[in-house]
């Protein structure tokens, strides 16, 4: 079997990051989908950062996973309150209802 | 070596499906279930290359607090029941096509970066290298020295990201009693209490 590099973690962390983007687009029920696949990405930068940061031997980028961490779960909060309050208002987070913008 | 790729190869495996299940499986709870899935597996995935502490921190951190708030919003707002009403063939197919040639497109973008990078086989890890640290020790040496800062600014993003959370959904509401400080506190002797002088053998009498 072939050594585990650098490589294998890049892989799985743009498969990772291709799967949150295409989650987004192909989205059609509601909006939670999308702060998950949102989630996904920012999950698969972490990935890269933690092997680079092994790899360099260099623990910035350990740091800096743990700041985008933080990042995430505000981002998370502040988007779950969004939605909740939204649903309130409106009774529907389906992503083809939510045309107020007409974006 | 041999059973670290084994390993390796397993919870990737885990990762990339559950990923995968956590955009096309039909109902939202389910989602939810695989994203923990998946944060579990990179989670130690980070404690198979050497870094300990983050795996744990992304165990407590995701799995505990973020996965756990999703799903309490989808058990609240009740979505499950309608997410089958609304589902038109042809915008699915619109969106599968779009979605999919930007996915396959930014994967092979991906794929460039990576194939430029010219990187050497063996794959130390950090703690191996200085050693006598933990993993741990090691980021509290430069995570508390070097970037007290940046450590401090996220704390401030996370006090307001509370504040905000709890400001968009906080509502007052009707008919309930409420403490009201300021007129607990302004509160006077001559509003309060009243001195009566009481003859003896009529007593008082109180009218309201």
């Amino acid at each position: 079997m072939i050594e585990i590099g650098l490589g294998h973690y890049l892989t799985l962390a743009a498969i990772i990051f291709v799967i949150g983007i295409v989650g987004i687009f192909l989205n059609r029920k509601n909006v939670i989908i999308i702060l998950m696949s949102i989630e996904l990405i920012l999950l698969s930068v972490n990935v890269n950062l933690v092997s680079f940061s092994i790899y360099l031997q260099d623990l910035v980028g350990q740091v800096f996973t743990m700041f985008i961490l933080t990042v995430a779960a505000a981002e998370a909060a502040v988007g779950l309150a969004i939605i909740v309050i939204y649903f309130k208002n409106k009774g529907s987070i389906h992503v083809e209802q939510i045309s107020s913008l007409k974006g | 070596m041999q059973a670290h790729s084994l390993f390796f190869y397993f919870f990737s495996l885990i990762t990339v499906f559950s990923a995968f299940m956590v955009i096309v499986s039909r109902n939202t709870v389910y989602s939810v279930f695989f994203l923990i899935l998946v944060f579990v597996s990179v989670s130690v995935l980070f404690i198979m290359i050497g870094a300990e502490f983050l795996g744990m921190i992304m165990l407590i951190v995701y799995v505990g607090a973020v996965a756990v708030l999703f799903l309490f919003v989808v058990m609240m707002l009740n979505v499950t029941e309608q997410s089958t009403k609304r589902t038109t063939r042809k915008g699915f197919i619109n969106h599968v096509s779009v979605g999919s040639i930007v996915g396959v497109i930014i994967f092979l973008e991906i794929v460039v970066v990576i194939g430029g990078w010219k990187y050497k086989n063996n794959f130390d890890s950090l703690t191996a290298v200085n050693s006598g640290l933990t993993n741990t020790h090691a980021i509290g040496n430069i995570l508390y020295t070097d970037y007290i800062h940046l450590f401090q600014i996220s704390g401030l993003i996370l006090l307001i990201a509370m504040v905000g959370a709890i400001t968009l959904t906080f509502s007052k509401r009707e008919n309930v009693k409420r403490q009201n400080y300021f007129a607990q506190i302004e509160r006077e002797k001559v509003s309060a209490v009243s001195l009566v002088n009481v003859e003896s053998d009529k007593g008082v009498k109180i009218d309201d």
